[in-house]
């Protein structure tokens, strides 16, 4: 394997113990809840009586939202596939026309 | 940092939605700039708001038991500069207000100024200054997507405990309690954060080297030591 291949893995690796860790060695009381609604229920406890004053324009069910949320990483990571095979392919075709001794 | 829809006063949700507006339509003309000036620069664009997409739907478990995102503007915020970011960071914000219920329309200005606004100008500002320092670029990147993780959420615990300030600390001890639930749980995640961004650049600098070099990337901005 090429440096530039290793230390890729090495940070995908990096990023995966990261987040693998707490999962692993953290005892969640909320079920690793969202920091987000933490501080929602931080506001509701200190100020009683506290009702938002909007509600959201749709809720999705949570089988719903996993799965949007599913969806959103899926468009993002499609796209960031779809650019780098294009980009991989021009280069190549480039270097190709330039030298056809290139073995690329 | 995603503030719920509703939790912020009318006054404090309508304040920040003037404050952010004027950055998100200073992107959208950047955008369209940016796009006549290079059209061959489109693709990468895409992938720069693409990214932020991907990583704002990853929840990660962190230390303290809760889970939070990455933002993922620090790239384009790099690439591109920021005010393109303030742009594509919002279009995610109201994807996920709309379909998610997560964050908030009434909600969306001060969220999109945490995220799409001070996120991308703290990556911007870090990556130029660790350039001019003469640190290497992909320390740049680290600290410049790292450090607008934790500027976001810092501006959102800010937003917080102005709009909820502590009945006995005030403004500040507000601050401090708002960011003790973000803190320590965002630090792990800006880490994440930045080698993500650094394994993205990586990947860029190999696949599309002449594109960089035209924005500018690689270029280290001249030091300006000022001679008092």
């Amino acid at each position: 394997m090429s440096r530039f291949s290793l230390v890729n893995w090495l940070l995908v690796l990096a990023v995966v113990v990261l987040a693998a860790v707490p999962l692993v060695f953290v005892d969640s009381e909320t079920g690793f809840g969202g920091a987000d609604g933490l501080a929602a229920e931080r506001i509701e406890a200190e100020n009683p009586g506290f009702a938002p004053w909007a509600t959201p324009v749709f809720e999705p069910g949570s089988e719903t939202a996993s799965g949007l949320f599913a969806l959103q990483a899926a468009v993002g990571a499609g796209f960031l596939g779809y650019f780098f095979g294009a980009a991989r392919t021009r280069r190549r075709l480039t270097r190709h026309a330039l030298g056809p001794d290139d073995p690329a | 940092m995603h503030i719920a829809e509703g939790y912020l006063p009318p006054l404090h949700a309508a304040a920040w939605t003037v404050v952010a507006a004027p950055f998100v339509v200073h992107g959208a003309r950047a955008v369209v700039r940016q796009v006549r000036a290079d059209p061959d620069s489109k693709l990468l664009l895409g992938a720069a708001g693409a990214f932020s997409f991907v990583l704002s739907a990853l929840k990660i478990p962190s230390v303290t038991g809760s889970s939070s995102h990455p933002t993922g503007v620090g790239l384009g915020a790099i690439l591109f500069r920021p005010p393109v970011m303030a742009l594509l960071g919002t279009i995610v914000l109201t994807f996920q207000a709309l379909l998610l219920a997560h964050g908030g329309i009434t909600t969306l200005g001060a969220n999109a100024f945490s995220m799409a606004v001070v996120g991308p100008w703290t990556a911007y500002g870090v990556f130029v200054l660790v350039r001019a320092l003469g640190g290497g670029l992909s320390v740049g990147v680290f600290l410049a997507a790292a450090l607008a993780n934790l500027a976001t959420y810092s501006t959102t615990s800010v937003q917080l405990a102005l709009a909820y300030p502590d009945a006995a600390s005030g403004v500040l001890g507000a601050i401090v309690k708002f960011g003790s639930i973000f803190a320590i749980t965002q630090i792990p995640l800006a880490v994440s954060e930045g080698l993500l961004t650094v394994l993205v650049v990586r990947l860029l600098r190999q696949v599309s080297l002449p594109e960089l070099t035209r924005l500018g990337v690689f270029r280290r901005p001249a030091v300006s030591v000022k001679e008092a």
